[in-house]
Order: C-alpha cells, then sequence, then structure tokens
C-alpha cells in the first residue's frame, strides 16, 4: 500500500524561533520536474524587521562569547551540515544540479564551515597590530564585530555562498539575517535547521526566504543594521541598496558574483574577506611610571 | 581677559603675561591659482573669493573658485600622470615622499604661522601638533611605498588610480597630509578640495611640491566651496573618495555615489565620550578633559565634548575643571601663550552661538568663566562647560564643533558605558581609571573607532584613525589607513 508522503512547510527562522511569514504568503518550491516538493514562508517588510530586533537582541550573547566558544559552535554546525549532507544533496538536485556537482558542492560547504570555525580566535592575531607611535604609549588597533549584519545571498551557489556569507559574520562575532532568494529556500530552511542544533544563542542568527528585492529598503534603512553585504544582486538593486543605507552611514559590501571563484579560499575566506565583517578600534595608553 | 596697560594681559587668577608674539611672517601671495598638472593657474570660472583671518577678519588672499571646467582640467591632468607615477619603483615614489616631508620640516615654521593665520588655532598647536604630525605622516607612508606587497599579506596590490579628496577647516594641512600621503605613496594620483575658508597652506605645500619636483599632475589642487567639492567627489574619472568633514554631508556624498562602484572613506562627525571613574587620576584626568574640548576651539570632530563623571567626585571635579578653565588664554592666536584662539569662522560662530542659546533654553546650566573682554575684532567664543544636562538636551547630542562640554553624570560602569555609547555616532571615547581591569573591559564595549584610556586626542601617523557608526567608514593612517587606496 503506497504511503502519502508528508511534506515540509519551510518556515522562516527568528529568534531561535519558526514563524509562518506573518503575511500569511508562501511559494512554492518545485524540482528540476516541476513538482512541488515543499512551500516556503515568503519573508515580508515586517518579518524583516523582526529579524533586526531579533539579532539586536542576539547580539551580545554571541559577540561577547570567548572566540574559542564560537569556534566550536560553528565546527558543530558543520558536524550537523556532514551528518544531514544528503537532505542538502537532494535539495540542490532537486534546483537541478547534477548529483556529482551538488555532493561536490555540500562538500566545499562543510569543508568551509570548518575553516570559518577555525578563524574564529585568530583572525585577530592577522588582522590587528600594535602600532609604533612616537611618543610613550601602547597603541593597538584590535578588530571586533560590527554589531548586525545582513546577508542578501546570490543564487549560485546557493549553498556555498549562503554558508559562506553568514559563517563569515558569525565567525567574526556578528549577529547575522539571511536572506535567501526562492530558488535556495529550501536550502535556507535545512541551513536553519542545521544552525538550531548548534548552539547558537536565539536570534544570533536569522534566515528570511523569498523575494530580496522588497527587503532592500526596510533593511537597508534599519539603524539597528551595522552591514549589509550582497552578491547577484543587479545593479538597480545594488543602488538602492546603498541609497537606503545612506541615511544612516551603514557600511555596504558587494561581492561581484560574476568572476568570484566562491570555491577558492584565497578570494571567499581569506583575513581580506573577512574584513568586511570587523571595525577596527584603536586603543591608546600612556606608559611610565 | 583683559588689557590692563600697555598690551598686558590679566587672567581670572590675576597673573600677568607680556605679549610673546610670533615674529615669522610667511609671504602670501595676493591672488592663489588652481594647481592643475604641477602649476598654478587661473580658474575658467573668473571668479576669485577672499580667505579672512578669523582673528581679525581682515583678509590675507584672494583664492581661486574652481568651476566644472577647472575640476575636469584636474581629473585630466591627474590621470594623464596615473599611470607613471604607479609604474614607479615603490623606492622612488617613496623617495619623493620623503624630499617632500623634509621640506614641510624645513618650512615649518612658515606653515605654522600660515595654518595660523587663515584658520584662527593658537600658534601653539599649529607649531607643536600639526606641523610635526604633517611632517610625520609624509615621512611614514613614504617608508610603505616600497613595503606594499608585505602590508597585504603576500596578495600583489594595485593603486586605484585617480583620488577625489575632500578635507575640512579644522587641521587644514594635517588633514591634507592624512589624504595625499597614503594615496601617493600607493601609487595612487590625488584631485584634492580644501575646504573654503582654509586654502592657503594646500595651496603653499603645492609649492613644495613643485620645488621638489614631484611629477605634474600627480596631486592637484582645487579650491572652492561646497559645490566643488561635490564636482570632485562625483566626477566619473574618480576610482576613490576620501571625505572629512560633516555627517550631512557624507551623506550626501554616499548618495551621490550610490550608483558607482567605487570604494569611499568617510570620516565625519562626533559627539565623544570622556568618563572619568572616581578612582582616576584627577590632575591627569582634568587636563586630559581640558585637552579633549579646548584643543583647537572645540574644532575637533574627537572633541570629548560630553564628559561623564562619576557621580561621587562630581562636584570636586566641576569645581576643579572651572578653575582649569579660567586659567585659559583666549585671544590673539599668534601669541605663543595663547590656549584658544580663534573660532574658523563667522557661520561657525553663529552655529556655536545658537546651539549653546539652545542649550540655556532647555534649561542647561552655562559655566563661563571668562570675565575679561575677548577682542573687538574677528569670531570670538570663549571656553565654557553646561552642568544640570540631560541625555535628551541638544548639548548632549549634537555636534557643536566650539569650546563647549556637556557634563554629565553616572553611577555605575553599566551606565557610564549605555550613556556613553546613547548616540549615532562612534568616533572616540575616553576612560579614566587607574583600574587596568576597568579600561580592558569598558575600552572592549565603547561603540568607537579610538578609544583613548588615562589620555585623550593623541595622534600619530602610525595609528589609524575613524570611526563607527554615523561617524563613518574606513581608516587614515597605520596600515589599517592603506587599505582604501590599493586594490
Amino acid at each position: 500500500m503506497s504511503r502519502l508522503p508528508v511534506v515540509k512547510t519551510g518556515k522562516l527562522w527568528i529568534g531561535g524561533k519558526w514563524p509562518r511569514s506573518e503575511s500569511g504568503a508562501t511559494f512554492v518550491v518545485e524540482n528540476s520536474k516541476g513538482e512541488t516538493v515543499a512551500r516556503c514562508a515568503l519573508a515580508s517588510r515586517k518579518d524583516s524587521r523582526e529579524a533586526v530586533e531579533a539579532a539586536r537582541a542576539g547580539l551580545a550573547p554571541w559577540r561577547d562569547a570567548t572566540s574559542m566558544l564560537r569556534g566550536q559552535v560553528l565546527y558543530r554546525a558543520a558536524e550537523m551540515l556532514e551528518s544531514r549532507g544528503d537532505e542538502f544533496t537532494t535539495a540542490l538536485r532537486d534546483g537541478g544540479m547534477a548529483a556529482a556537482t551538488a555532493r561536490r558542492e555540500v562538500e566545499l560547504t562543510v569543508d568551509r564551515m570548518v575553516m570559518l570555525a577555525g578563524w574564529c580566535d585568530k583572525i585577530h592575531q592577522i588582522l590587528g597590530c600594535q602600532n609604533s607611535v612616537a611618543g610613550p604609549y601602547h597603541n593597538f588597533t584590535i578588530p571586533q564585530a560590527c554589531g548586525v549584519v545582513v546577508a542578501f545571498c546570490p543564487e549560485d551557489p546557493p549553498l556555498l555562498s549562503m554558508v559562506t556569507l553568514m559563517g563569515a559574520a558569525m565567525a567574526m562575532g556578528n549577529a547575522v539575517v539571511t536572506v535567501v532568494p526562492r530558488s535556495s529556500g529550501m536550502l535556507g530552511v535545512l541551513l536553519g535547521e542545521v544552525l538550531a542544533v548548534s548552539d547558537v544563542p536565539s536570534g544570533a542568527a536569522n534566515i528570511l526566504t523569498g523575494d530580496i528585492e522588497p527587503l532592500l529598503d526596510p533593511l537597508g534603512g534599519h539603524r539597528e543594521v551595522a552591514v549589509m553585504v550582497s552578491s547577484g544582486l543587479k545593479k538597480a538593486a545594488r543602488t538602492r541598496l546603498r541609497l537606503a543605507a545612506a541615511d544612516g552611514i551603514r557600511r555596504v559590501h558587494t561581492i561581484p558574483w560574476t568572476g568570484t571563484d566562491w570555491e577558492d579560499d584565497a578570494e571567499t575566506c581569506s583575513p581580506w574577506f573577512l574584513e568586511q565583517f570587523v571595525e577596527f578600534k584603536t586603543m591608546w595608553h600612556p606608559a611610565g611610571v | 581677559m583683559g588689557q590692563s596697560e600697555a598690551g598686558t594681559v590679566v587672567t581670572a587668577q590675576g597673573w600677568e603675561y607680556s605679549p610673546a608674539p610670533e615674529r615669522t611672517r610667511p609671504k602670501i601671495d595676493s591672488e592663489y591659482g588652481l594647481f592643475i598638472g604641477g602649476e598654478f593657474r587661473a580658474p575658467q570660472t573668473g571668479r576669485v573669493f577672499d580667505t579672512i583671518n578669523p582673528a581679525t577678519g581682515e583678509r590675507l588672499a584672494r583664492i581661486a573658485e574652481a568651476g566644472q571646467d577647472d575640476v575636469d582640467a584636474a581629473m585630466a591632468a591627474a590621470r594623464a600622470a596615473g599611470p607613471k607615477w604607479a609604474r614607479l619603483k615603490g623606492r622612488e615614489r617613496g623617495k619623493y615622499l620623503f624630499r617632500l616631508a623634509r621640506r614641510i620640516q624645513e618650512c615649518s615654521r612658515e606653515l605654522a604661522v600660515l595654518e595660523t593665520m587663515d584658520g584662527g588655532k593658537p600658534i601653539r598647536e599649529s607649531r607643536d601638533v600639526d606641523l610635526p604630525l604633517v611632517a610625520q605622516h609624509f615621512f611614514y607612508h613614504a617608508g610603505w611605498a616600497d613595503k606594499l606587497h608585505w602590508a597585504f599579506g603576500g596578495r600583489n596590490v594595485k593603486p586605484r588610480g585617480v583620488c577625489g579628496q575632500i578635507i575640512p577647516w579644522n587641521f587644514p594641512l594635517l588633514m591634507a597630509a592624512w589624504k595625499l600621503a597614503p594615496a601617493l605613496a600607493c601609487g595612487n594620483t590625488v584631485v584634492l578640495k580644501p575646504a573654503e575658508t582654509t586654502s592657503l597652506t594646500a595651496l603653499h605645500l603645492a609649492k613644495l611640491m613643485q620645488e621638489i619636483d614631484l611629477p605634474p599632475g600627480v596631486v592637484n589642487i582645487v579650491t572652492g566651496a561646497g559645490e566643488t567639492g561635490r564636482m570632485v567627489a562625483s566626477h566619473p574619472a574618480v576610482k576613490k573618495v576620501a571625505f572629512t568633514g560633516s555627517t550631512d554631508v557624507g551623506r550626501k556624498i554616499m548618495e551621490e555615489l550610490a550608483p558607482r562602484e567605487i570604494p569611499l572613506t568617510l570620516e565625519l562627525g562626533g559627539k565623544s565620550a570622556n568618563i572619568v571613574f572616581a578612582d582616576a587620576p584627577i590632575e591627569q584626568a582634568i587636563e586630559g578633559v581640558v585637552d579633549g574640548i579646548w584643543f583647537n576651539q572645540g574644532h575637533v570632530c574627537c572633541a570629548g565634548s560630553r564628559l561623564l563623571v562619576e557621580e561621587s567626585i562630581l562636584e570636586s571635579f566641576v569645581a576643579r575643571l572651572r578653575d582649569r578653565m579660567a586659567q585659559l588664554r583666549v585671544g590673539d592666536p599668534l601669541d605663543k601663550n595663547t590656549d584658544v584662539g580663534a573660532i574658523n569662522s563667522g557661520e561657525q560662530l553663529r552655529r556655536i552661538q545658537s546651539l549653546v542659546t539652545a542649550g540655556q533654553e532647555e534649561g542647561a546650566i552655562l559655566h563661563d568663566v571668562q570675565s575679561a573682554p575677548l577682542p573687538d575684532k574677528g569670531f570670538w567664543f570663549p571656553p565654557c562647560f553646561f552642568t544640570g544636562v540631560q541625555p535628551a538636551h541638544i548639548v548632549a547630542r549634537e555636534e557643536i564643533f566650539g569650546p563647549v562640554l556637556a557634563v554629565m553624570s553616572f553611577r555605575t560602569p553599566e551606565e557610564a558605558i549605555r550613556r556613553a555609547n546613547m548616540t549615532p555616532y562612534g568616533l572616540a571615547a575616553g576612560i579614566w581609571t587607574d583600574k587596568g581591569s576597568k579600561i580592558f573591559e569598558i575600552a572592549s564595549r565603547m561603540e568607537a573607532g579610538i578609544v583613548w584610556c588615562n589620555t585623550y586626542n593623541q595622534y600619530d601617523a602610525a595609528s589609524p584613525f575613524g570611526g563607527v557608526k554615523e561617524s563613518g567608514f574606513g581608516r587614515e593612517g597605520g596600515l589599517h589607513g592603506l587599505r582604501a587606496y590599493v586594490q
């Protein structure tokens, strides 16, 4: 006797909870044959503002945790990614990816998370420094978390780019709101499920699925957002995001979509990539008795 | 302070000082052209404007006003000079900057006097702070030119091209040095726009560039007001924009550049907190507060304009601060004993006056102990502070950019942190305590790009400077300051 499969409803992940969109809207995720695989919640402007509030609340416990602990949490996330690799592979294949390519992307993603986990307690030694000033002072510059980061993810490579942007922001101690396009909706839901069982403090990471364009203004102009990073946005959308960010002098980083090799650690996991997710603080203190 | 007899100055304490005027007089031309392609040219607009001495109101010179055709010409010169300058070996580029640093040192007294005459700051500051730092910035960055490969972890970096740089009037030559030195060391060429009221020292720097044979077009200087600045920032030839100035103008530049994919660094306004704990070294803290707010008439983006004092010592601290403030000598900026000089412009004076009036109307108590009259001519505002200030008061929130301090109190370290961070700005912060663990905790929780612990208003070419939040982004100085100028 054939069994009726249970089809998952993909929900948003905000503040450690799994709400549907407050608008009630959903979108259909189809596989490459046009069959309905799942439905995901379509994040509204209000959802995006709630995600920022949740990130703001989740920032302190994540940022103020020791770097060692943040590294362990991200490594745990890598373990969870690995153990649920088949689900991610299936979701990638539903999007039309060949089996071998999908498996490879999952492996690269797990390895990327491992690398990011290791950066948590080392980046300060690469990006920070002591400055030899012409006077009796100790002077040093240290990288610190920026605050709330919003990551607008590109459609391709769907999983690797998502984990790279989100993981990089988290590794640097930021709370993050990740906005995932429709085409990767189910991957976003699965990533939320992975992070939810990895001891990430509530709100330190949040995932919104759906259309990016309507969220550019509310997120770009939100005073609690410190940094926006995007890849794969069209020129008009990039301009709109920068205009929204101008009012609060927010940082906007654009990672070129064409020409960026997401698999290359030198391009997308180097200290210079991670530098987009830190602020530098320079401290002076007199030396003398 | 009053004039008792034959120019002898009497302070509030009754001490007498004889005038100690700086006698060096730099040669000032009657009119200055635009510096484009290595030579001074008359503006195609045919328009000039006066630059005055804010301590006397007298005209010092006429300055050219650059229009679109002039900015185009400057950009063309910078673009033409770019490839050869970028190809030059780092060592050779550095040697030009070393030469320039040496010439600045040789001319430092004339430049200091010129800076004081054009901007109103005390000669003691332009001589002992501005000029030494200007020379240091060129020395420091000269030495980076042949080491850039190692500055970026073994990556091969390239210059960005033509940089558009717009600077303010509070540290005219120093800001020019901050902008020019890293850009040139990294192999870029520049179009620089000085502030309308303080163009003179940048134009004299251009003369030194001619003297050291800096290749024509590597640095171009276009003078004028805000509109000229907008032309520089929005010019299609520009590949990188750096701006220091107000948050409002920074916002406009961000909007203007929104459609473009070029990097921008902004060093904007501030309302920085200076926090004094009961366990602070009090004498040093008083001096730090004085340096924090009354240095350069308070025309300092990172001025410690909000003083937060632990409640248990508030009364005694305020009394001492009042006594110390009474000793500040306000007057002729060219007098070597002067502590507080002239306000940079009539416009800025009116802004300070209106904010102070607003502070009084909101109920804060103004402490202004300058009993003696200020000079008749020029623009003056006495050092002062407010007590009874609420966090919502205008003098606690808005950048005044004048010698006006808002004093508030706190009870616990948590409250101090919360109050210090309760501002859209995030440029600097000061912390005064003898307890090391407290310094580290508070400093790490300050939302600010610079934290001065048991000191204030220290600057160095090797020390990255810049803010967070609405105080801007990017760093100037040090290793981190190079990053904006390479790709």
